[in-house]
């Protein structure tokens, strides 16, 4: 995985620099419903990927399993704000699927499946 | 672990959270890593100078910008439910954070050092004025238990309908039963409305 440097310092040009030049002058994401703790994970059906970046295949990756936007941006150590954009462009490709709720608070139920899980770690 | 549902679509599970709020050095990371099934993650979130949310790249580059560091740790509660904690960032003034982390949230364990007591008000104040179930867990350091629950109770100006517990941090099964307290409140004052 690239490190943090590589992602967010380039020598010549300074900080910031790299990030932008990542999500290619996109500057906010498409897909607006993204949360710290929205599950997202690759498509079974996702297309051909040689059109997409690195990046965008880093993501991929690390999806095929459902993680949190969170985990994302925190396994591939850039801002949260870079792989919403990221994201977004997966998602719109039909390759990324998204949980499409924003958070609300849990019922019950949850709450009681939440309570015997916690119980039994 | 199988990720596909029984008409053979792939499970995007539901994810909930609870959030481990406290003053600075209460010991929130060591909470989150103590009952987490990962090692704690770190997410960065950029602002500008002034604080203020950054959720567009554009101008980016010619402006001051800073980050503002979330850890958090995760308990897969089975194939359908995934639970977050997400420590608060040390910062008060990060308050919009805050609001992203509360939203949607089981509720918040508020950590409390009984040797600075006042550095948790902030927390306090900001769950109990969003209505947001919270409960107070006193981390012992070193058994530095210097008052009694009702004291602490008493210092804090709590609601007698907030449970205050002893933990220590450190400790998973200690932070277990936090958690367990903290979700049954939460139960609770749902069946209260
Ligand atoms: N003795 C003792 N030390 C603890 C306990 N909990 C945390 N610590 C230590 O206290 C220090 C602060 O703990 P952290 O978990 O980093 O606290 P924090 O609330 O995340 O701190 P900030 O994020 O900086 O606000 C660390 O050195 C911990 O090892 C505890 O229960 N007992
Ligand atoms: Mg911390």
């Amino acid at each position: 995985m690239t490190s943090r440097e590589d992602w967010w310092y380039d020598e010549a040009a300074g900080p910031l620099v790299r990030p932008y030049a990542m999500v290619r002058g996109r500057t906010r994401p498409n897909a607006p419903d993204l949360h710290l703790v929205t599950q997202v994970r690759a498509s079974a059906f996702a297309s051909d990927q040689t059109s997409l970046t690195v990046e965008h295949r880093e993501i991929m990756a690390l999806c095929a399993r459902p993680l949190s936007i969170a985990e994302v941006a925190a396994y591939l150590d850039v801002p949260l704000i870079v792989v919403k954009v990221l994201l977004s462009d997966l998602i719109e490709r039909g390759d990324v699927l998204v949980q499409n709720s924003s958070p609300k608070v849990p019922d019950r139920n949850l709450l009681q499946a939440v309570l015997d899980g916690v119980r039994g770690i | 672990m199988v990720f596909v549902g029984s008409d053979g679509q792939l499970i995007v599970p539901t994810a909930v959270k609870i959030v481990i709020a406290g003053g600075f050095g209460t010991g929130k990371t060591t909470m989150v890593a103590s009952v987490s099934e990962i090692p704690p993650l770190r997410t960065e979130e950029l602002l500008t100078e002034a604080g203020v949310h950054v959720d567009d790249l554009a101008g980016i580059e010619g402006k001051d910008t800073t980050t503002v560091a979330l850890d958090f740790g995760r308990i897969t509660i089975n194939t359908k439910v995934v639970l977050y904690l997400f420590g608060t960032p040390g910062q008060n003034r990060f308050w919009f954070m805050w609001d992203e982390l509360a939203t949607g949230a089981i509720g918040a364990v508020v950590l409390v050092d009984t040797r600075r007591l006042d550095s948790s008000f902030p927390s306090i104040d900001f769950f109990e004025h969003r209505a947001i179930p919270f409960i107070v867990a006193v981390n012992c350091f070193d058994g530095s238990q210097l008052y009694t629950v009702d004291e602490v109770r008493h210092a804090l100006d709590l609601d007698e309908a907030i449970p205050v517990v002893l933990c220590d941090a450190r400790d998973r099964e200690s932070s277990k039963t936090v958690l367990v307290e903290l979700i049954q409140h939460s139960m609770n004052r749902l069946a209260a409305v």
